[in-house]
């Protein structure tokens, strides 16, 4: 489930509340423009990680845990080198563009 | 196809009983309702035939679906007469002998197409050591950023987190446009189309199963509304396996696995392919454990570029999946791997209901599939193909049509339509719901004890939820996806109960043998009084197969 927005990361650029399929973000308008969006319905998530995907700024995480918080801090999550790894492992971010078209599905399907 | 001068005046969709707030009110050749792979290929289809075309989707077009948030493999056979003959033969029998050899062909020679289109249009294939592209499969995220980008430029107007509660209709029943909610603008929309396709997936009942909880049948719901029936309900559970805390539903690197008790035992039997069934047995009454311990090491980082979101979950967690044991549940994704859904009635993916066709989860996939699909493959080739002719016959359909002024009425009933009884909570009738097809004693393993008891209490739910008030505007969306989930399950349940064999994914306890009478395809529909009945499977063009039952 997404567990948190790092603010110091985020910038305000609002794609995560565009292209969460379930809508889980909510925008933060008038005076605090630039400032994170808020997580506003954090148990509609379904754990799918596309957010991070899209995310240019790699400020979002999203926890394996598909029914529970973990309430996870954001130093923990950047000590273990997590903010930005899924959009690095399908080649989103730069220094790993090579990662999109890494793809070995079909030597997993040749007879073996 | 834009008015042409001097045509009718048509008359506005917000002069039907919408009260003052439409805020947004559109008019379209076509209208494709979601923006998944079958609503993204439709979408182009239908521009490029011309067609003024607008998409709406419940969430983001690129995002939304069971494909974007994983990735699939591809039925993607070179043309060799040899190697399409064992595609086709592969799944047969796992299919219960139900599939349609013609559409198999056609939508083998489609898919081969759409997905030499994928490469002109630049997604990133893979080479394999000699320098060869590798088709046969596409990352989620990567394959639906293109396409989104792809139906822009094809000049569609994409509407995102616009999901439609009902279809419009005109006076001789033929679907004329649909009307929703924006959830973020606020306010609610309403596009007048001279033909829809419903692309809004599958039903997988919320059960977080990976990309799945869009899919709440929707599409099927407001398509029965209009008169259209549905086909292959019985062919509605698939269940998928994931690690016991997390979403990601992605089965196929657990050919790798070995599953086991608590205490480390092998659980004699369970598998990810053909022992499925004997983990959700043991999953009744304990946990199960797997372990990918049959990998060779040499294999590991193969499968890590596979499918780089399957190993998500385990990194976050400090799993090593290959040398630690971790619980693994069974998440229900109905239809969405189930084979059910819309009844297609020709080849270009018309319903039965005049302009409204059906294209990708939302359609019955048994013309390729019969009753058993895995994940991925053959789904993936009939979004595209069935996404592609969906779109083609709405533009024709459109273009058939013309100008002429047509009166509209809203289509949509429960949660929609005035009712004397409290208006539906959403939450609850979805937790109703569920506790009817997530269990596997009543929807894995079925009997007719079983599938009897829970339709009377669907039954029950059914009618508090057609009688009930309008929901207000801000829980109409949760109180349609609720009756939606309601009404699927009621169609799933009255076919698994007329399919008095086992066949396919759908298994009876009490019938557990397939019984060569019944290799039929059950056409369901229907709201308040749910009926099914039996037409004819395919003649079947295998010698060994039933083609001499049909013909006896």
């Amino acid at each position: 489930m997404i567990e948190l927005i790092s603010p110091t990361r985020c910038t305000g650029c609002n794609i995560c509340v565009s292209i969460c399929p379930m809508d889980v973000f909510q925008a933060v308008g008038g005076q605090a423009k630039g400032a994170a969006p808020t997580i506003a319905r954090q148990a509609d998530c379904q754990t799918c990680f596309l957010c991070e995907a899209h995310c240019p700024d790699d400020a979002l995480y999203v926890a394996p845990d598909a029914e529970t918080v973990t309430g996870i801090a954001e130093d923990a999550v950047a000590a273990a080198g997590l903010f930005g790894s899924y959009r690095r492992a399908i080649g989103w971010s730069t220094g790993h563009r090579d990662n999109r078209s890494a793809d070995q599905t079909f030597r997993l399907l040749a007879p073996h | 196809m834009a008015n042409a001068p001097g045509a009718p005046a048509t008359p506005s969709v917000s002069s039907l009983a919408f009260g003052a707030h439409l805020e947004a009110h559109l008019d379209a050749d076509v209208l494709v309702l979601g923006g998944g792979p079958a609503g993204t290929w439709a979408a182009i289809a239908a521009a490029t035939a011309g067609a003024r075309t607008i998409l709406a989707d419940k969430g983001f077009c690129g995002t939304s679906g069971a494909t974007a948030a994983s990735g699939t493999t591809l039925w993607y056979v070179d043309p060799d007469p040899a190697k399409r003959a064992a595609a086709k033969a592969a799944r047969e029998g796992l299919g219960g002998h139900l599939a349609d050899h013609g559409w198999m062909d056609r939508v083998l020679d489609r898919t081969h197409a759409a997905v030499g289109q994928l490469a002109d249009w630049g997604y990133p294939f893979p080479r394999d050591a000699d320098g060869r592209d590798r088709r046969v499969s596409v990352q989620g995220p990567e394959y639906m950023r293109l396409m989104r980008r792809r139906v822009k430029q094809a000049g569609v107007t994409i509407l995102d987190h616009c999901p439609a509660l009902e279809l419009l209709v005109d006076d001789g029943g033929a679907v004329a446009g649909a009307a929703g909610v924006r959830r973020q603008k606020g306010g609610r929309w309403a596009v007048r189309a001279k033909a829809v396709v419903i692309a809004t997936g599958g039903c997988a009942f919320l059960s977080k199963a990976l990309g799945c909880n869009v899919l709440t049948g929707d599409g099927l719901l407001m398509a029965a509304e209009a008169g259209a029936d549905l086909s292959g309900m019985e062919f509605s559970n698939a269940y998928a396996i994931a690690p016991a805390f997390g979403s990601v539903t992605k089965t196929l690197l657990y050919q790798w696995a070995s599953f086991t008790r608590a205490d480390g035992a092998v659980i004699p039997g369970a598998a990810s392919k053909g022992g499925r069934s004997v983990i959700a047995r043991v999953l009744a009454t304990e946990p199960v454990y797997a372990r990918l311990d049959r990998a060779e090491p040499e294999l590991w980082a193969a499968m890590r570029q596979a499918q780089p979101n399957f190993f998500l979950p385990f990194d976050r967690a400090g799993i090593d999946p290959f040398t630690q044991r971790f619980p693994v549940t069974l998440r229900l994704e109905g239809t969405v791997r189930g084979t059910g859904g819309l009844r297609l009635v020709d080849e270009t993916c018309a319903t039965a209901v005049p302009g409204l066709f059906a294209a990708g989860d939302a359609a019955s996939r048994e013309p390729i599939c019969g009753g058993f699909t895995g994940g991925g493959s053959h789904n993936a080739a009939w979004a595209m193909s069935s996404g592609h002719w969906a779109g083609q016959g709405a533009a024709d359909h459109a273009r058939a049509l013309g100008n002429g002024a047509r009166n509209l009425r809203r289509a949509g009933g429960a949660g929609l339509r005035e009712g004397k009884g409290a208006s539906i909570d959403a939450a609850a009738l979805t937790r109703a719901v569920q506790a009817e097809v997530f269990p596997y004693h009543i929807n894995y393993f079925r009997t007719e004890e079983g599938l009897t008891g829970a339709l009377a209490r669907l039954d029950r739910l059914w009618s508090n939820a057609a009688g009930a008030a309008p929901s207000p505007a801000d829980g109409s969306l949760r109180a349609r996806e609720a009756a939606a989930m309601l009404a699927t399950a009621r169609w799933m349940y009255r076919s698994a109960l007329a399919r008095t064999e086992s066949r396919g994914m759908h298994r009876r306890l009490d019938h557990a043998a397939l019984d060569p009478a019944q290799r039929h395809l059950l056409t369901v529909g229907g709201l308040d009084e749910v009926h099914v009945s039996a037409r004819p499977a395919p003649l079947h063009p295998d010698p060994s197969g039933a083609t001499r039952e049909l013909a006896a």
